[in-house]
């Protein structure tokens, strides 16, 4: 959610020093009305990050003794977290849910959607359109209260089944990777979609025509022309998708609270039971540096693969 | 093309900071959980606030309990005002959220309720104010029972707390299930075998009933721990702590058998269906729902359950202590005493960070004397601390209540470790306990799954296997 405006801090910061340097006076100047917003991310900012990174490395707890006499570890957290095979079949789930749901779900959903959506009518988009920006729009919360009553017990979706006499299951009991993958894709695809909206609008016509004229097919021209156009975009789509859906907490913890058992304990879940429900704040502060690094090699294993240049 | 790469891989970067930022606020930001109510921690001299657990159906007894204690007291000091600060929260978020408020000075409210297995931590953490010299004065001290004094005194004499109920636990048995199984009423089973097997008879015999009803689930949090794990364990031949050796039993023979009870009523189909009972409302919907349509066989629960059928409860039944009966739960193969039972409760606590702390100590004064007290315990079915009320014949002769029977569990019944370490190890429990009982794990690897966590978080020179 931060994302975007992260971006854009960080490039003024970059081009600031540069110009600094060339028009002096105006510079300074301009770094003195800066101040404000530095000392605002210092304190807001950078300060909780620093203080996250240091209790990674301490026992600091909810409760307890060690709660009021904190103790610095080393790499101890880590050490056993490695250790902990709960741990393991939490990066697991964290990656089923991160392929299902954003890398196949919302990003061909989207992509798919995008393409149909510039080729049909006006009518067809604004149907389409409302009801796929209906998901994005709803609060993650919202989301997760509509997917519990539609998957729950005898909820909407058993009732539906019931019409053609196939019998209730618990689907959040049953299938409960599956009900969250389902519920996120539903709420998220409408970014994708209209990242990719405004993506296709910038493949030339001309281009796609004169492939046409080529005797180039659908798929080729999807494939050859309109693909490698917006790859840029499918890369930038990919690494946000991917931190978002990395950090998900809301909508997987109120469909499931990460259960039954650990079935959809992602990272973020297991992070908050630790820090929270296990009153092991210092080792779940450590769980979240691991979630910031899978973040990050996510971002470059995407950006490898699309060879994106940069 | 070098300073694109520089500008993308720190924006990057940065995106992921606020991705792993996002997820720890809270753990640097001290009490900013807690904020719901801002007016909260009582900046003026003339307010106190008083926090505790608001969860499921109404009536909420400890909300009317302090309401009434507030009014009181309210009339005895001109000019005070008593806020009350319900926390809507199932227990386990409730110690959560309750830890976080009185972390800081703004939030953390002048009087807390506290369970007492919290009680040795949140002490040690520095929450909660010694009450030692407060007590000492109060001639009222003298009235509570030395078996609830130790519930909120650490292991170094500190008092953090005024109890004000305790409990027992125990079976409860459907007496028409247990007709129509064939079974016999009153029931007395004498080991762990009797339970299974007037189980598989209701589960054969009468169809569509739960024929064994306990809490499994991590959602449920301490209920699953006492109510369910340590009600068996208690009743081997192991504990959970080692108090001559100051050493958690991690891996034991009862630790082991005990996993593999649960695990035998939910591979068999003994229990309740899992979605019935992983979630937070599962104590709710056995009480107030499958109960009442008569629709468990036996459940494990607390003395406290049939304050839920009484006319001014939450799901009124005034046949539920004929229909429903309580019998003491067996030790695992009968041996001595014979029976197993927990003991728990609540006290009255004031935060470290109070800054009404003499006002609050009058508060916890007026909420606990005899008449206030027992009005609490009576409409909530909680088992009384205070010796006057236990003789006194209007709570003994309570109707709709097991005051009795519950009462002389007391004979056999076991405290949880007195340790400021055990909330975490009890999650530890729970997490067992659940994957034993969804079939994720096998009771051995749950057992040495439980081990590496607590060895973990206690360190292992503070562990022991037996």
């Amino acid at each position: 959610m931060g994302n975007a405006s992260v971006d854009v801090v960080s490039q003024p910061s970059k081009s600031k020093s540069k110009r600094g340097f060339r028009a002096g006076h105006t510079g300074w100047r301009a770094a003195l009305f800066m101040l404000p917003s530095w000392v605002l991310l210092l304190v807001f900012f950078f300060v909780p990050i620093l203080l996250t990174f240091y209790f990674a490395f301490t026992n600091l707890s909810l409760t307890g003794a060690s709660s009021a006499a904190t103790q610095f570890v080393g790499f101890r957290n880590f050490a056993s977290m490695f250790a902990d095979p709960t741990f393991r079949i939490s990066v697991l789930k964290t990656i089923i849910f991160l392929i299902f749901s954003a890398v196949i779900g919302q990003q061909v959903l989207g992509l798919l959607l995008a393409i149909l959506m510039n080729e049909r009518n006006r009518v067809f988009r604004s149907v389409i359109g409302v009801l796929v920006l209906a998901g994005w729009v709803t609060p993650e919360i919202v989301v997760a209260f509509i997917f519990f009553a539609f998957f729950s017990n005898n909820g909407t979706f058993d009732m539906i089944l019931g019409w053609f006499h196939i019998k209730a299951i618990a689907w959040l009991y049953t299938f409960p990777m599956v009900s969250v993958v389902v519920a996120n894709i539903w709420h998220g695809t409408a970014f994708s979609m209209l990242v990719y909206q405004a993506a296709l609008g910038d493949v030339p016509k001309e281009i796609l025509e004169s492939a046409e004229i080529d005797g180039a097919g659908r798929f080729q021209r999807l494939f050859r022309v309109t693909l490698p156009v917006i790859k840029g975009s499918i890369a930038t789509n990919m690494v946000l998708i991917t931190l978002q859906t990395l950090g998900l907490f809301t909508l997987i913890y109120s469909l499931t609270g990460g259960g039954p058992g650990n079935k959809t304990e992602t990272l973020p879940i297991y992070m908050y039971q630790q820090a929270f429900s296990d009153y092991q704040l210092g080792y779940g502060t450590a769980i979240s540096l691991i979630l910031l690094v899978i973040g990050i090699i996510a971002s470059f294993v995407y950006m490898r693969m699309l060879k994106i240049e940069m | 093309m070098a300073k694109r790469l520089i500008g993308a891989v720190s924006s990057i970067a940065l995106a992921g900071l606020v991705l792993g930022g996002c997820g720890t606020t809270p753990a640097s930001g001290s009490g900013g959980n807690g904020s719901s109510n801002s007016s909260s921690g009582g900046g003026s001299s003339n307010t106190i606030t008083v926090a505790y657990q608001q969860f499921g159906k109404p009536p909420y007894f400890n909300e009317e309990w302090l309401q009434q204690s507030a009014k009181a007291f309210e009339k005895d000091h001109p000019g005070v005002t008593v806020k009350l600060e319900p926390i809507e929260a199932s227990e386990n978020d409730f110690y959560t959220k309750i830890d976080l408020m009185m972390k800081s000075a703004s939030t953390a409210p002048d009087v807390v309720t506290e369970d007492t297995f919290l009680i040795n931590a949140d002490g040690s953490a520095g929450y909660l104010q010694p009450l030692n010299d407060d007590v000492n004065n109060w001639s009222d001290w003298s009235q509570f029972s030395d078996a609830m004094k130790s519930g909120s005194t650490s292991n170094d004499g500190t008092i953090y707390g005024v109890p004000y109920s305790t409990d027992t636990r125990g079976l409860y048995y459907d007496v028409n299930i247990f007709k129509k199984a064939g079974l016999p009423v009153p029931w007395n089973p004498k080991n762990w075998n009797d339970v299974i097997n007037a189980a598989k008879a209701i589960k054969a015999k009468v169809p569509g009933v739960i024929p064994f009803y306990c809490q499994v689930g991590k959602a449920t949090g301490e209920a699953t721990t006492m109510q369910t794990f340590e009600m068996l364990l208690y009743g081997t031949n192991d504990t959970l702590y080692d108090t001559k050796t100051n050493k958690w039993i991690v891996q034991s023979p009862g630790f082991l058998d005990s996993l593999k009870f649960i695990q035998t009523i939910y591979s068999q189909n003994l229990g309740p269906s899992l979605s019935t009972v992983l979630n937070a409302q599962a104590g709710n919907t056995e009480v107030q729902e499958l109960m009442p349509k008569q629709q468990i066989g036996i459940a494990i629960d607390g003395n406290w359950l049939p304050g839920n059928w009484l006319s001014n409860g939450a799901s009124p039944w005034p046949d539920g202590t004929k229909d429903y009966q309580l019998t003491a739960m067996p030790t695992e193969n009968g041996q001595a005493p014979g029976y197993t039972s927990m003991s728990g409760g609540w006290a009255l606590s004031i935060s470290k960070l109070s800054k009404n702390q003499k006002l609050a100590w009058e508060f916890i004064q007026t909420a606990c004397n005899k008449q206030n007290m027992e009005w609490y315990d009576i409409n909530q079915g909680n088992l009384t601390p205070r010796n006057d009320i236990a003789s006194d014949s209007k709570y003994q002769n309570a109707p709709g209540q097991f005051f009795k029977e519950a009462t002389s569990f007391t004979k056999f019944t076991h405290f949880r470790p007195a340790n400021s370490q055990y909330p975490s190890v009890s999650t530890q429990i729970q997490t067992a306990v659940e994957s034993v009982a969804t079939g994720a794990s096998t009771p051995e690897q749950a057992m040495q799954q439980y081990t590496n966590n607590v060895q973990r978080i206690v360190g292992a020179g503070n562990t022991e296997t037996k």
